[in-house]
C-alpha cells in the first residue's frame, strides 16, 4: 500500500492527498526507518490521509503536515542530518513553514531541522557516548500549541528515544531567546539522559509551527505497543487543522 | 582562463568551548597507557578534494563556501581551510 516515487521521477504529485481531513506527508532520505512508524500512526491509527514523500520530490502543498521521521539519513554521514538538509525537498519544506504550514521532526528529523537552521542550536554526541534506547519522562511546558494542545498542563507523559546524538546545545544568548519566546516545548524530567542543555527534549520556532524532538510520539499512539503517551500530539494536529476550514 | 586543480584539505573540530566526549574518551585511554602528560584531546574530521579555480585565493574562497553551507556547522565546529596547487604538493613529495 506504501508507495515510493523513484529517484528522478518529475516534480508533480501523482496522487495527491484528498483535502477534507488532515493530510499528512512523511520525509524518506536514504536510511530514514522510522517513516513507515509515522505512516501507520497517521495512516491507520488516525485514518488521516497520509503520503511518503521522497527526498527528490519538490511539491509538497498538498499537506497540512509534513513530517520528518527518525532514523539515518544518508547514514550519519558528515554530522546528522547535514546531508538531508540540502536535499531537493527541503527547500520545499522552509517555504512550507514560512507559509505557516507544521513541520515536525522527530529525532533525526530534529537533527535535519537543526542543521537546516530552521531551528536553532545544533545536537551532539551524548554526553557519556552511548546509544541510548530507553523511555524517558518529559515535561510538558507548554499546551497553547497545535503539538500539545491534547495534553493537560503541567503534565508528564513517557516516550521512547533512541539515538546517539541527542545532546542539545546552544549558546547563551540562543538559550535566552528560547525561554523568553517560550520555545522549549519539552523537556526531559529529572538529568537529562544524554546531556541536553537545560534538559531540553524538544523546542519549537517563535511561530510555533515547527517543532523539533528527539523523543518518537509515533512509537506510542497504537496501545498494542504497550503506550498512547504520544497518541495526544498526533490528535493535536488534527484538531488545529480541522479548526481552520 | 585556464582553471588549475588544487589540492584542499579541510580540518574540522567541535569550537574549544563545547565539550568533547571522544577527545574525553580518547584521552583517558591514553592515560590508561601511561600517557599521564597528555592533555586536551580533540577529535576531529580531515576532508580533502581537488578543485578547479584560476588561483588559489578562488579556492580558498569556494572551500570556505563549502564549509559554511555544508562541510562545518558553524554552530558548534571550527574549521580551517589549506589550499595547495596540486603540482607543488607532488614536488614536495619527490624532494
Amino acid at each position: 500500500m506504501i508507495s515510493v516515487i523513484p529517484a528522478g521521477q518529475p516534480s508533480v504529485i501523482r496522487d495527491p492527498l484528498p483535502a477534507g481531513s488532515c493530510r499528512f506527508g512523511v520525509l524518506t532520505f536514504p536510511g530514514s526507518n522510522c517513516d513507515r512508524d509515522v505512516v501507520w500512526v497517521t495512516r491507520h491509527v488516525l485514518n488521516c490521509p497520509t503520503r511518503l514523500i521522497w527526498h527528490q520530490e519538490t511539491q509538497i502543498d498538498d499537506c497540512d503536515v509534513v513530517v520528518i521521521p527518525g532514523g539515518f539519513s544518508y547514514g550519519d554521514y558528515l554530522r546528522c542530518g547535514a546531508m538531508a538538509k540540502v536535499a531537493p525537498v527541503m527547500a520545499a519544506v522552509r517555504a512550507f513553514a514560512n507559509r505557516g504550514g507544521l513541520v515536525l521532526g522527530i529525532c533525526n528529523g530534529f537533527q535535519v531541522l537543526v542543521e537546516a537552521g530552521m531551528l536553532p542550536g545544533a545536537l551532539l554526541r551524548n554526553a557519556n557516548l552511548h546509544f541510548i534506547c530507553d523511555r524517558v519522562a518529559l515535561e510538558i511546558e507548554r499546551t497553547d500549541l497545535p503539538w500539545t494542545q491534547q495534553y493537560t498542563s503541567q503534565s508528564l507523559i513517557t516516550l521512547p528515544i533512541a539515538h546517539g546524538e541527542g545532546c542539545y546545545l546552544c549558546d547563551p544568548d540562543t538559550l535566552a531567546t528560547l525561554e523568553a519566546n517560550r520555545q522549549v516545548v519539552f523537556r526531559y524530567q529529572g538529568k537529562a539522559p544524554n546531556g541536553s542543555l537545560d534538559r531540553i527534549a524538544g523546542i519549537c520556532n517563535p511561530e510555533g509551527n515547527v517543532l523539533g524532538l528527539m523523543p518518537h510520539p509515533e512509537r506510542a499512539a497504537d496501545p498494542a505497543l504497550g503506550s498512547t503517551d504520544g497518541l495526544p500530539l498526533w490528535a493535536g494536529l488534527m484538531q488545529s487543522v480541522a479548526a481552520r476550514v | 582562463m585556464v582553471l588549475m586543480p588544487f589540492q584542499a584539505q579541510i580540518h574540522i573540530t567541535l569550537k574549544p568551548s563545547i565539550f568533547d566526549p571522544a577527545g574525553a574518551a580518547i584521552e583517558a585511554s591514553l592515560h590508561q597507557l601511561g600517557h599521564d602528560q597528555v592533555a586536551q584531546v580533540r577529535l576531529g574530521k580531515i576532508i580533502t578534494f581537488v578543485v578547479d579555480a584560476l588561483e588559489a585565493e578562488t579556492a580558498r574562497q569556494q572551500a570556505t563556501q563549502m564549509c559554511e553551507q555544508l562541510l562545518a556547522n558553524p554552530v558548534i565546529e571550527h574549521y580551517t581551510v589549506d589550499i595547495q596547487p596540486v603540482g607543488s604538493q607532488r614536488q614536495a613529495v619527490q624532494a
